[in-house]
């Protein structure tokens, strides 16, 4: 392995960056290929696919055999707002391989007592994402239904491209919040991209129902993240307009 | 979102692989390439080796690990790559072999 390789590949993982190392099983040569990055042909196709899949294997293209080593960074799930859904969220997501963290300036509403072993903070999303900043492997969920807490989170997530952006509430406060974004400076296609009401429709009822409705639209965001972007997006808006129906 | 929550960096075979490198050792990485049936480790897991034989990481449940120790050492002499194969009916090649009845494919190479 290139020494300066391993360095460029630490320095990815560290940063929280998708990164693939490629090394051809024939002479041993290697290098890093970045999200984004643009390679062509057979190869590039096998590349976007373990980028997508977070899977490594061999690939043969151009004659050769090439090792790919997809390293992801961990998904994960910054919920804000302590409340029902959260409680019930919380262990489901941990056990579908999606660590929680819940921000709640409420300290009422976020006590360990509430919510055992989750990384909890009874502090204002300000605060906490000025220490942690939010990255396109961190998606977020807003289940408030307080703009005072939920709005700079949801604006800091579309910033940061959060492979998933949720909020909760009715198609009358999601325009509400939808004009209230646009005033903190959110262009129109970034707030396009929040799933409100939130979760896939499922009917679901109860807080816990709720909680499942917004782990599969999770999943699904995770799994679809990137490619065939357009295809995607339809797809999520024949989610969105069976909400309204 | 602290990111030691999500990258041990104390036991990453890669982070350990490039603080030896920084201390001027020789490195060997060992890489699971290929898994038939019930593999201990998954493809891309690593085992870092330096060149008097300590190790971090696992390439199966501790199997192999003995075997592709003294192969890094090899390959750290000879700067050639390796590939290795393991399997439960493979003793001719090798004398240790994975016991869960699964078959790996290791690549080893030297670090520069």
């Amino acid at each position: 392995m290139d020494p300066y390789a391993l360095k460029a590949l630490n320095a990815e993982r560290r940063a929280r960056r998708a990164a693939i190392l490629v090394t051809d099983l024939g002479d041993g040569r290697d290098r890093i290929v970045r999200e984004g990055d643009q390679v062509a042909g057979d190869l590039g196709a096998a590349i976007a696919k373990a980028f997508r899949s977070g899977n490594s294997g061999s690939v043969e293209a151009e004659g050769r055999t090439f090792f790919l080593n997809a390293h992801l960074p961990q998904p994960r799930l910054l919920v804000i707002g302590a409340v029902h859904i959260s409680q019930a969220l919380a262990p489901m997501a941990k056990i579908a391989g999606y660590p929680v963290e819940i921000i709640d300036p409420r300290t009422a509403f976020a006590t360990p007592d509430r919510f055992p072993d989750v990384a909890l903070h009874a502090e204002w999303p300000e605060d906490v994402l000025k220490r942690q900043p939010l990255d396109s492997y961190t998606a977020l969920a807003a289940v408030t239904h307080d703009p005072k807490i939920d709005d700079f989170a949801l604006k800091a997530a579309l910033d940061a491209n959060c492979f998933y952006v949720g909020a909760l509430g009715s198609r009358k406060t999601h325009a509400k919040r939808v004009e209230r974004l646009l005033a903190l400076g959110a262009a129109a296609d970034q707030i396009a991209r929040i799933h409100a009401p939130i979760g896939l429709d499922i009917g679901a009822a109860s807080p816990a129902e709720i909680a499942v409705a917004i782990l599969a639209q999770t999943i699904y965001a995770f799994r679809s993240r990137g490619l065939d972007v357009s295809a995607s997006a339809q797809r999520s808006e024949s989610i969105l307009e069976k909400h309204d129906a | 979102m602290n990111d030691s929550l999500y990258l041990d960096e104390a036991r990453d075979p890669l982070i350990i692989a490039e603080g030896w490198m920084k201390d001027g050792k020789d490195v060997a990485i060992a890489t699971v390439v290929e898994t038939w049936g019930s593999a201990p480790r998954p493809v891309g897991s690593h085992l870092v080796i330096d060149a008097d034989g300590n190790f971090h990481g696992s390439v199966s449940g501790g199997c192999v690990e003995g075997a592709v120790v003294s192969e890094a050492v090899d390959v750290i002499g000879s700067g050639k790559a390796r590939m290795l194969e393991f399997g439960v009916a493979d003793e001719t090649a090798w004398q240790v072999g994975l016991s869960c009845g699964g078959r790996i494919k290791v690549y080893v190479e030297r670090l520069g």
